[in-house]
């Protein structure tokens, strides 16, 4: 189920576009499209999604994307950890601002999806796997909702209270 | 009446995580496409187009989230951007990039449309998807 980790590299595989159950084999684009390993099988290595780890890839620099097409809105980076779910069962999720505002911008969350506001928000599982929330990228584009440990990352035993910031029932 | 509608929709969520559980315990359907592959066909099928692949890993190895989701007003929602040709002539959604000057340009219409026709609008292999699709190919 993906929470295994490690000797990952050697083990991926990506179906090929002419073999992927969603390309239509007869269409010219299977012939002249980058089928996935190619691009893929160069990054740092995962288990499970894309078998990526797409945030490594940008701050190793394994990829260099784009930030603009326009000169639109700027990459404004946040570095700020909101600690959520304090009091589930679940270990306390570590909610990094820095590694999601690298990719998108303020606005694609805030205000609608989540208040900036600390304790303004409740937080849902059934709502997340029904894809709202967190749910809108992860488990469609960002890593799957399987891998529960990389948000519910910190114990609660010995959590300082005072880092609170996204303070919560 | 609200009340008991709020259960009933409560119920139905209950519902939906249950079987993802159920889910959790089978066999995972046979892999298909690629994680966040979105395949749009809103009018490519009664068109006689196949229907479009979007592709995510590809496009997020060249542009950040904001690209496409911030400047140029993608929403998160698979076929929820009701778009179509003459807005991508006229340079907006795709069209901002495929141009021919960032990106291949309209004309090479069979790069886009390119799914098996009739494949409906959907993110593939959505952890959603993956746990309770009921129009996952059964594992022989």
């Amino acid at each position: 189920m993906g929470l295994a980790a490690g000797g990952a590299a050697e083990q991926r595989q990506w179906p090929p576009l002419n073999n992927d159950g969603v390309h239509d084999p007869a269409s010219p684009a299977v012939k002249l499209l980058q089928d996935p390993a190619e691009a893929l099988s160069k990054l740092p290595p995962d288990t499970t999604g894309n078998q990526v780890r797409w945030v490594e890839a940008l701050e190793k620099g394994s990829i260099n994307p784009r930030t603009n097409v326009f000169p639109e809105t700027k990459v404004t980076v946040l570095d700020l950890d909101v600690f959520l779910s304090l009091r589930g069962g679940m270990p306390i999720v570590r909610f990094p601002h820095r590694q999601h505002t690298e990719w998108l911008d303020c606005a694609n969350c805030h205000e609608h999806l989540f208040k900036s506001k600390a304790g303004a928000n409740k937080f849902s599982m059934f709502q997340i796997l029904q894809g709202e929330q967190c749910g809108v990228c992860h488990g469609a584009v960002a890593f799957p909702l399987t891998e529960c440990n990389r948000c519910h990352s910190v114990p609660h035993a010995g959590f300082d209270h005072s880092r609170q910031t996204g303070k919560q029932d | 009446m609200f009340v008991r509608r709020k259960a009933i929709t409560k119920a139905g969520k209950l519902g939906v995580v249950l079987l993802a559980a159920l889910g959790l315990v089978m066999d995972p359907p046979v892999a298909q496409a690629e994680y966040g592959d979105v395949v749009i066909n809103n009018y490519s099928d009664a068109a006689g187009m196949r229907p479009v692949i979007f592709p995510h890993w590809f496009h997020r190895v060249r542009f950040r989230c904001k690209v496409c989701h911030a400047d140029l007003g993608f929403k998160f929602k698979a076929g929820g951007n009701e778009i179509n040709m003459v807005k991508i002539i006229d340079g907006e959604y795709c069209g901002a990039c495929h141009n021919g000057e960032i990106a291949w340009s309209v004309e090479n219409c069979n790069l886009c449309h390119s799914a098996k026709p009739g494949t409906p609008t959907q993110v593939h292999e959505s952890t959603t998807q993956r746990l309770v699709s009921p129009s996952a190919p059964a594992k022989q």
